[in-house]
């Protein structure tokens, strides 16, 4: 047996540190680690929580819309403040922005470049040609649609930015609603680059996907993940407290409501040491501890009633009834190409919906005290924020993320996390770059910006949260 | 090729719109093209990150990423983008500062993350051991012919050294012995940091400010170019975020952040922090975020020897003096007079008051990002309860219920 350390992954937000078991060229366990930390939670204690949806989209740039409804999400439960109908579509607008870009930059820049022969130049060159499968003529519609991605998904931003002041870190998402009411001209060029964007899912993103998905088929074998998912679900319908795509977990086959009670942490083999191996994310009280033997990585092992779970497109297609086919790595392709049209689509609506000139705004005062929670889809999965204030300011704060999810390490009885269950059992052709590996992992779309909060304690044992 | 003061007049009136970098590009490429430049090779290092600086800059409209990677540089190191991954990744990386050792850009996104001796950030494995970020700048720094800093961390320690700093972060140019030159903003818009690039690449270091901003970009006060500054001399405010007045009374920032957003504007778009109805957040500004939060809290009354102003008296039509003061809020130690000279003047020709020295930098950060801090300044009040706020009543039908 050998043991292979990759550091840094590339094409991923911010390093994932891999380590893989090898027999032959069987993979017999996999170890993956986030190696950057910076402790977000802690800084928002004592802060004012109208604060807490700017600060905490610095969380990550990729995903920073997400972080930016949750949070809010979170303060208006904390402090009992219903948003306007209309408030809520246009969060539904500039979040969906958000979700189109990330979509597109993903599969054009990030999973893309596994599968094609990269344009000979760097940042592209120097590259593996191992298992390129397309011909000449495919593979420079591909590339073309690579640079013709990234100009998208920048107008996807464009798109955002009309009502959401600018993209990353928007400031159009507000506790109390959205700061900028619907209008016709806006609406109009909201609704013309949303069509260019839609266009383009079309013309290129589907038949590109689908062309791949022919080639590499196998890749519908390879990657599988345990079959266990989880949606908070997303986007608010109007008229209705259901969301478009609906809340759920499915466990072993079976469908059910969703229980934000059932999560628990486990940190048997995080660099954290705590009286519980498993605790209530609210109850934590895990200190880190970085020279822990059995500890491989700064994330815990958050489960769903002690299930693994995976998350995502295709977790959320999975529960909604959309999408049954499989659970590999081009099921999670598939899924997130498809998820980019659904969405597109329904902005249309939503667009169609939005009256201009309606109040998108409620005033309220932050309590004395008072505690709740946001959850919703981010575009990788299930995204939590818990805010509990007192005396007007946070006292506590906790978020789980969707790469913690996903990327968490064993539990107490040795169950693997989703994507090093996914790795392990591969067998890799490519012993010098893991080819194979690679694209497995990046079809989770991970993002490790998001991942390490980690909060170190100044002296007194304080509580310590990771997502 | 343009001259030098040709491109320092564009990139004052250029907007997102007339895209600066598109006047720019055919320009360079001739350039390239007749061998009178080198396409600049560039390593780029993300620290303690969230990308948002990489997502800001593949949001370039012109040049697009295509003609940036094709023509402008020789990007040999870029974690997002590149193929190779692992020891292959970071062996590029050394290879190309040794080949091109003085000549190439070091670009650092994130802070430089100092807890346990840098290893909350790790980023290679060489040798069998991790690597730190912090290790891998000072190997690469001292062979730079530049070093920019990207954004608001890798500048002055930004959101990711919030108080209590659990990371330990700080900005780049405090762990070197170098000039660095800071391209701050949360994130960095790709104007600021493409327009740094072409003048480095064309003219060498661009003037820069005491913060080592380049003074093309972040050289004038953002209140002075505000479209929302007939509404602060009015004293007509916003009372609720969403409103369309000044958003003074909501805590913006605007008053003592450098920075050309309100000409500039985001993403190909009319729009900016303030035209969506909320306030600026001073994100380009050292010690960012703690220095504006809350972020929609007024900010204080400025109180100095002799002089006081506030919101009523900015209402009465002073505005220009009691923001001239606000700007220089951070510089405790300027001179009065000189101060007083730019109150009563204009508010034009203020500079950033900030510290010269690294010292002295270190002094304000340490102030913003102390334990002891309190979370919110006691100088903030409620706003006075006789503050008369002007607005046109049809205006406000349509706004609110």
């Amino acid at each position: 047996m050998e043991t292979r350390t990759i550091i840094p992954l590339t094409r991923i937000h911010q390093p994932l540190k891999l380590e893989l078991d090898l027999e032959g060229d069987l993979i017999t366990d996999c170890r993956s680690s986030g190696t950057l930390f910076r402790g977000f939670e802690l800084m928002l204690e004592g802060r004012d929580p109208w604060d807490a949806p700017y600060f905490t989209q610095r969380i990550c740039g990729i995903c920073s819309t997400a972080h930016g409804v949750v949070a809010s999400l979170a303060v208006e439960d904390a402090c009992k403040v219903e948003i306007t109908r209309t408030a809520a579509l246009m969060r539904n607008l500039i979040y969906g922005a958000d979700v189109l870009q990330n979509h597109l930059r993903h599969f054009y820049v990030l999973a893309l470049p596994d599968y094609i022969t990269s344009p000979k130049t760097p940042p592209f060159e120097p590259q593996s040609s191992y298992d390129k499968r397309f011909s000449k003529a495919e593979n420079d519609k591909l590339v073309e649609s690579l640079w013709q991605g990234i100009e998208t998904s920048r107008l996807a931003h464009q798109m955002l930015a009309i009502y959401g002041g600018k993209a990353p870190h928007q400031h159009g998402i507000v506790p109390g609603g959205a700061s900028m009411a619907p209008d016709a001209d806006r609406n109009n060029r909201f609704r013309g680059l949303l069509k260019i964007v839609l266009e383009f899912v079309n013309e290129h993103l589907l038949p590109d996907v689908e062309l791949l998905a022919t080639k590499y088929n196998d890749y519908f074998k390879l990657g599988r993940g345990a079959g266990n998912f989880l949606s908070y679900g997303m986007f608010p319908q109007t008229g209705s407290s259901n969301r478009k795509y609906p809340a759920g977990a499915y466990l072993g086959g079976k469908l059910s409501d969703l229980d934000i009670s059932l999560i628990t942490e486990d940190i048997s083999h995080s660099w954290f040491n705590g009286p519980n191996i498993q605790e209530k994310p609210a109850e934590a009280v895990a200190v880190p501890d970085k020279h822990k033997a059995e500890g491989y990585t700064w994330l815990k092992a958050p489960r769903y009633d002690h299930q693994v779970v995976e998350m995502g497109p295709l977790g959320r297609m999975w529960i909604s009834g959309a999408y049954r086919n499989g659970t590999s790595t081009m099921d999670r392709l598939v899924t997130r190409a498809l998820e980019t049209k659904q969405i597109a689509q329904w902005m249309l609506e939503w667009l169609d919906e939005v009256v201009p000139g309606q109040s998108t705004f409620t005033p309220f005062e932050v309590p004395e005290s008072g505690s709740g929670a946001g959850f919703a889809e981010a575009m990788r999965g299930c995204l939590g924020h818990w805010v509990k204030i007192e005396n007007h300011k946070i006292a506590h704060y906790q978020i789980i993320t969707p790469t913690a999810w996903l990327f968490s390490p064993k539990d107490k009885t040795g169950r693997r996390g989703a994507v090093d269950h996914s790795v392990v059992g591969t067998r890799v052709g490519d012993k010098e770059n893991f080819t194979e590996v690679g694209r497995i992992v990046r079809s989770y779309d991970p993002c490790f910006s998001c991942s390490g909060h980690l909060i170190q304690p100044q002296g007194d044992m304080k509580e310590f949260r990771i997502c | 090729m343009l001259t030098r003061r040709k491109f320092l007049s564009l990139c004052a009136k250029t907007t997102m719109a007339v895209s600066l970098s598109e006047l720019l590009l055919a320009d360079l490429d001739k350039a390239v093209a007749a061998k009178e430049i080198k396409k600049p090779t560039v390593i780029w290092l993300e620290l303690g990150s969230c990308t948002g600086n990489t997502i800001s800059l593949d949001n370039t409209a012109s040049p697009s990423v295509k003609e940036l990677f094709n023509k402008v540089i020789d990007l040999r190191f870029h974690w997002i983008f590149m193929n190779a991954e692992g020891t292959w990744a970071t062996d590029i990386m050394r290879r190309a500062a040794k080949e091109k050792a003085g000549e190439y850009i070091l670009v650092v996104e994130g802070s430089v993350v100092l807890a346990d001796g840098g290893t909350w950030d790790n980023i290679a494995y060489e040798n069998g051991q991790l690597v730190t970020g912090v290790s891998v700048l000072k190997d690469l720094a001292p062979q730079a012919k530049h070093v920019i800093a990207i954004g608001s961390c890798a500048a002055f320690g930004g959101p990711a050294a919030a108080r209590p700093n659990p990371s330990k972060s700080v900005g780049v140019q405090d762990v070197l012995d170098r000039q660095v030159i800071n391209t701050p903003g949360c994130p960095c818009h790709p104007d600021w940091f493409l327009g740094t690039l072409y003048h480095l690449i064309n003219y060498g270091v661009p003037e820069l400010d005491t913060y080592n901003r380049p003074k093309l970009f972040y050289g004038r006060l953002l209140h002075d170019q505000c479209q929302r500054r007939a509404y602060f001399e009015k004293g007509i405010f916003a009372q609720h975020l969403g409103d369309s007045w000044c958003m003074f009374t909501m805590g913006c920032r605007g008053p003592r952040t450098f920075a050309d957003c309100p000409n500039r504007e985001w993403n190909g778009t009319d729009n900016w922090p303030v035209g969506c109805n909320t306030p600026c957040i001073g994100c380009v500004e050292p010690g960012f975020p703690d220095v504006s939060m809350p972020f929609f809290q007024r900010y204080p009354d400025l109180k100095l020897p002799g002089f006081s102003a506030n919101l009523d008296k900015a209402a009465l039509g002073l505005g220009v003096i009691t923001l001239g003061g606000l700007g220089v809020h951070l510089g405790v130690n300027l001179a009065t007079q000189r101060l007083r000279k730019n109150l009563t003047e204009t508010s034009l020709p203020l500079s950033p008051p900030g510290p010269r020295t690294k010292a002295q930098l270190e002094g304000i950060r340490t102030e913003a990002g102390s334990e002891d801090a309190p979370a919110q300044p006691e100088e903030f009040r409620p706003l006075p309860a006789n503050l008369q706020v002007r607005r046109p009543k049809k205006a406000r039908r349509t706004l609110h219920k």
